[in-house]
């Protein structure tokens, strides 16, 4: 669909094209009963790659997002994705322990609600450690270090890593649920309006944080958003949703400077001017 | 261990079967019972039944009890190690009168041990039976309050979240603070709850000689470990698993390497420890060891602490 479009913005960079996609979406589609969840959603997500899935309320953009990142079993479709070991795995082949597995070390899911994706009731420092104790760290030294770190990283101060999540700003616990997804050093990272409900300057102030991050740990990530702006500054590439059907996908710059579809004509010309 | 329906004891309760649990209801725990020593620490659901005693004063030890007891079983029940506390003494009387089965205060001469969250001093053997009351058998309960998500991760062996609760403890209080219910994985598979015994009990419960048996009544989960089971209790590589030390010995009998109860004795700090299974407390007396203070003729402090002369 968009493979050319992508390997070009790749060979513009100057970084060799890799070989095989880290994720292939086929034909995937959810139904809600008569209502249609998303249809028909095909794309490749590459190593390393930003992908912005936009579109207004209720156009399917979560249901998407669910679908591939394995939390809704889809009604029909495929979703491959390429194990550290190179390996081609059917998602919903796999058994639930694997995929499970997978979740909590290779992906990472920022829900747009801090609260869904936090131990509101244990520490900070838990809560980014709770991944590494998971796949068997068993030195709380350790544990504790690699939390501090990533505290540093996500911008919290130190003195901060013995607080519960609950006291924290609605930035802050932005910002330490990304450190918990990202301390296993995941390859593909799954976010849901990351910004919504932060004013501007916050907002402002964490998606320099994700660009930064995204690019210095060479994360893919699928990025649901109705923010046209918060598409054009962390994705490459985009795909716009109307009602559960994809309708128009290409690089962002494109997509936004010269929209094809009328509906994202639409969109487009809808960003407030300020 | 085998209990004939037929077999009543006392004709004044012939309208009770043996040990109060009809035939039917004992064979159900029975099963529930063999399967959770087939999977040592999987929690076993059983249809429990109503007892004629509130939850939470053991109605599933009692079941469990019940479904195992035979006439020439010799029962003993502690509570907190105590025989002389209300629920010991009316779970025995209970067995007693619905079984007619001896009962003993003597670790060495039961066959079945119920306890409250107590494992006795003394080494268990082979062929005894310990039944523990459990209030709560979800380990992860409070961690993950979902029933269906915790037995999904008991059945993945998704565990990390039990060591958050052993993290948090670390960063708040510089150590595991953790005394009781203390986390234990049994067999290298399932982390089980020990019930709310003290942690100092939970190496007892590794490589036991005796088969040990839970039941929560409310929660109607039946557990248990088989003798020979390794019992693994939860830690960090830098900061192990330890049981509580006491400064002093019992102040009766003068056992050190024992759990002891704090008793004040007055309104001005005064206090003393004592040995909590009384059983081990006693037969030490009888033995002639006396602690600080021990006194059962006037004594006016003049017997230093440690003392080891015979009583009397």
């Amino acid at each position: 669909m968009t493979t050319s479009d992508t390997l070009e913005a790749l060979a513009k960079a100057g970084i060799p094209a890799p070989e095989k996609p880290l994720l292939t979406v086929e034909k995937l589609t959810r139904v809600y009963g008569k209502r249609i969840g998303c249809a028909d959603v095909s794309f490749d997500l590459w190593p390393g790659e930003v992908l912005a899935i936009v579109g207004e309320s209720g156009s399917g953009k979560t249901t998407l997002l669910n679908c591939i990142s394995s939390r809704l079993t889809p009604t029909c479709g495929t979703v491959h994705y390429r194990m550290r070991d190179g390996a081609s795995a059917d998602i919903y082949k796999m058994s639930e322990a694997e995929r499970r597995y997978l979740m909590r070390t290779d992906w990472g899911f920022v829900h747009q609600n801090p609260i869904d994706g936090l131990r509101m009731t244990v520490s900070a420092g838990a809560n980014v450690g709770e991944r590494l104790m998971a796949v068997g760290n068993r030195h709380y030294g350790n544990i504790r270090g690699a939390a501090i770190e990533w505290l540093a990283r996500v911008e919290i101060e130190e003195d901060r890593v013995d607080d519960q999540p609950r006291t924290f700003s609605g930035g802050m616990r932005q910002r330490l649920q990304i450190a918990r997804n990202l301390v296993t050093e995941p390859r593909l990272v799954f976010m849901d309006e990351p910004t919504g409900g932060l004013d501007v300057s916050v907002q402002a102030r964490l998606l320099d944080l994700l660009r930064g991050l995204v690019s210095d740990l060479g994360l893919a990530v699928i990025v649901v958003t109705h923010d046209l702006a918060v598409a054009r500054l962390l994705s490459d590439r985009m795909i716009v949703m109307k009602e559960g059907r994809v309708i128009e996908a290409g690089l962002t710059d494109r997509v936004l400077d010269d929209p094809r579809a009328p509906y994202t004509q639409l969109l487009v010309s809808s960003i407030l001017q300020v | 261990m085998t209990a004939q329906a037929t077999d009543a004891p006392q004709q004044a309760l012939a309208s009770y079967n043996f040990a109060y649990l009809d035939e039917q209801t004992k064979r159900m725990i029975r099963r529930a019972i063999l399967k959770g020593i087939a999977i040592p620490g999987y929690q076993v659901p059983f249809a429990s039944r109503e007892m004629p005693m509130p939850y939470g004063w053991g109605t599933g030890g009692v079941q469990v009890t019940a479904a195992i007891i035979g006439p020439d079983d010799v029962l003993k029940v502690i509570d907190q190690g105590a025989d002389d506390t209300t629920n010991a003494v009316s779970i025995r009387a209970f067995f007693a009168k619905t079984a007619g089965v001896a009962t003993t205060t003597a670790t060495p001469d039961a066959t079945i041990i119920q306890t409250r969250h107590r494992i006795p001093e003394t080494p268990l053997k082979a062929g005894q039976v310990l039944v523990y009351q459990v209030p709560i058998p979800e380990p992860l309960r409070f961690l993950e309050p979902r029933e269906t998500e915790t037995r999904k991760m008991h059945a993945l062996e998704e565990y990390g979240l039990m060591h958050v609760k052993l993290y948090e403890d670390i960063a708040r209080n510089g150590r595991i603070a953790t005394t009781y219910a203390y986390p234990v994985k049994v067999e290298g598979r399932y982390v089980m709850d020990p019930s709310p015994t003290p942690k100092f009990d939970n190496p007892k419960m590794h490589q036991s000689e005796a088969l040990q048996l839970f039941g929560a009544g409310r929660e109607k989960r039946i557990y248990a470990i088989p003798p020979h089971t390794d019992v693994v209790s939860l830690d960090f590589e830098d900061h192990p698993f330890e049981i509580q030390h006491f400064e002093e010995p019992c102040a009766l009998c003068g056992a050190e390497q024992v759990y002891l109860d704090e008793v004040v004795l007055d309104d001005k700090g005064g206090r003393m420890f004592v040995c909590s299974d009384t059983h081990h407390c006693e037969s030490r007396r009888a033995e002639g060891h006396r602690g600080a203070l021990l006194g059962d003729e006037p004594v006016f402090g003049t017997t230093p602490v440690g003392d080891k002369e015979p009583a009397i």
